[in-house]
């Protein structure tokens, strides 16, 4: 069965975020980029279905600008077979990637769509829930479990009171949780070969979707800032402190 | 303008996030609906009726909507969404699963996460886990939108005497089915509801240890809570885990036991009332938002919390 993987190009998780001061957005110049780390263990979790036998072809899509066929790249090295880059300058909102999505999933027919639950910068957790209700498939978000059986597929999600576990017919969609699996790394004679693997660059006119979305971004600021407290030398001294100070206890 | 809340409901009752987004919909103003869709959930819409503010009670009751499977819940909701100016749900694991799929069926792009109205098209939203805050606006028809808990105070529970109508409609796309879930059990406080949160991170060394902090928490009527680095290392169910990935929490008294202060668990407790971090490292991030820091090993200190409390 063939497993479409999408990832994004977003800040390193490491990279410690500035606002703009026109307000107009995070300051990305020289910013290190990765994969989406959500997005990585989408890649991990079809690598592991190919390595099992489950899936027979795995194709990494992105929506993004040139620069992100870096992370097309990298998820090649990780054991993708081909790329496909849907190329965008702009920021697109969720429903626009969405669509877009459904556009290469419409094309290359898979059986499963493996996404990411959200994606670090925009937070939006929207995408994966979105493109299965564009494609009607059922949807397994925030998954801690996924297996592949006959024509359906077992998904254990991460839920507010625990776990709960849906089968859903083929074709569906998933979308990853952070214990699904351990990402591995990509080892250089993959790093090398992935160079020579198939890379496709579309563009959204050529897929005839409108990217056109209902939310405007007026502005961006940085958060109220915390600030420190003062350092107690005893838990006498703390207790003392939030019953008379904080009044909390 | 109305609009319809989706109410979250557990085991016969009204959830608590329901009222936090009823009070969203309070501050964007017009009549308030709520939907309670579920099986055998009459109750629940009786006690729906009563949360103060609320106009109308729909009630979908069908096996269909049983474990609030997406694929069936959402067509209903985007069916009656059609006629609200705003369709609502909380932040919560089912209201994220279901309401971008709502959306989706609306032709519209959602707003997530809200933390505050600023009017009744414009909305602040935390991005880059918290690290900045988007304003964003919303031009769509029916303007699709979660609600983060911790933004907005509960409206409450009684007091309202609503009207119960029942919406016939039932959608069972048959493309999905509940198999079970493992659902933990526990007599303290809801994370997200709790006044008081006692959280532990890798300090704890093993989930054993985490018997120090449950009997802490339990003389201070406090949930237990973890952080990303404990849960990963599996001293502790997913469940219990604050952060951005995680659970929002905003209660009064947040303790972090040896918690370093990673930026992701920080997303997910900095908005609490009073901070308390006890560490072994005085250099742990953690004490750069802690009220009261106190540097000493969590195994002496814990134990003499318990004691003095």
């Amino acid at each position: 069965m063939k497993v479409l993987v999408a990832v994004k190009r977003v800040v390193d998780y490491n990279v410690k975020v500035r606002v703009k001061a026109d307000n107009s957005g995070v300051d990305l110049a020289n910013v290190k980029m990765s994969m989406n780390p959500f997005c990585e263990i989408a890649v991990e979790e079809a690598v592991r279905l190919k390595e099992k036998g489950v899936a027979t072809e795995i194709v990494v899509v992105t929506i993004g600008p040139a620069t992100a066929q870096e992370q097309l790249r990298t998820a090649l090295a990780l054991g993708a077979d081909r790329a496909v880059l849907v190329e965008c300058a702009d920021e697109l909102n969720s429903l626009a990637v969405a669509k877009l999505l459904k556009a290469v999933v419409d094309k290359e027919q898979p059986q499963l769509v493996i996404l990411g639950k959200q994606a670090i910068d925009s937070d939006n957790n929207q995408t994966g829930q979105m493109l299965a209700a564009l494609t009607g498939f059922g949807q397994g978000t925030f998954a801690s479990k996924v297996e592949v059986a006959g024509d359906k597929v077992n998904v254990t999600r991460e839920i507010d009171g625990g776990l709960q576990t849906v089968a859903l017919n083929l074709p569906a969609i998933v979308t990853t949780d952070l214990r699904l699996n351990e990402p591995r790394y990509a080892s250089l004679p993959n790093i090398m070969k992935a160079k020579k693997k198939p890379l496709e660059t579309v563009t959204p006119d050529a897929l005839g979707v409108s990217t056109a979305s209902t939310n405007k971004t007026l502005k961006v600021e940085a958060p109220a800032a915390r600030s420190a407290g003062i350092k107690v030398k005893s838990v006498a001294e703390l207790v003392e402190k939030l019953k008379n100070e904080a009044k909390v206890i | 303008m109305t609009i319809l809340v989706i109410a979250e409901h557990e085991n016969g009752a009204v959830a608590p996030a329901t009222l936090n987004t009823v009070a969203a919909a309070a501050k964007i103003g017009g009549d308030i609906h709520v939907l309670v869709a579920g099986q055998n959930v009459g109750g629940v819409a009786e006690a729906a009726a009563k949360i103060a503010g609320v106009a109308k009670v729909l009630v979908a009751d069908n096996a269909a909507y049983a474990h609030q499977l997406p694929e069936n819940v959402a067509p209903l909701v985007a069916e009656l969404g059609k006629a609200y100016s705003h369709v609502l749900a909380p932040a919560t694991s089912n209201g994220k699963n279901i309401l971008p799929r709502v959306a989706a069926l609306l032709d519209v792009d959602q707003i997530s996460e809200i933390i505050s109205v600023e009017s009744a098209d414009t909305f602040k939203r935390p991005i880059y886990a918290g690290n900045a805050i988007a304003t964003v606006q919303s031009n769509a028809a029916v303007k699709v939108i979660t609600v983060r808990s911790t933004g907005f105070d509960a409206v409450a529970a009684e007091g309202g005497s609503a009207a119960v109508e029942a919406v016939g409609a039932a959608h069972d796309a048959g493309k999905s089915s509940f198999v079970g879930e493992e659902l933990a059990k526990s007599d303290r406080p809801e994370l997200t509801a709790a006044k008081i949160v006692v959280s532990g991170g890798r300090g704890m060394q093993n989930g054993d240890n985490f018997k120090h902090l449950y009997s802490l928490a339990d003389k201070l009527g406090a949930a237990v809570g973890a952080s990303r680095a404990a849960v990963d290392a599996g001293f502790v169910p997913n469940d219990m885990q604050v952060g951005q990935t995680g659970k929002i929490v905003a209660p009064q008294l947040y303790i972090a036991v040896g918690i370093s202060g990673a930026i992701q668990h920080l997303a997910g407790m900095k908005d609490s009332k009073v901070i308390v971090a006890i560490n072994k490292d005085e250099e742990a991030p953690i004490f750069q938002v802690a009220d009261y820091g106190l540097v000493a090993d969590l195994f002496e200190a814990v134990p003499e919390l318990e004691k003095l409390v």
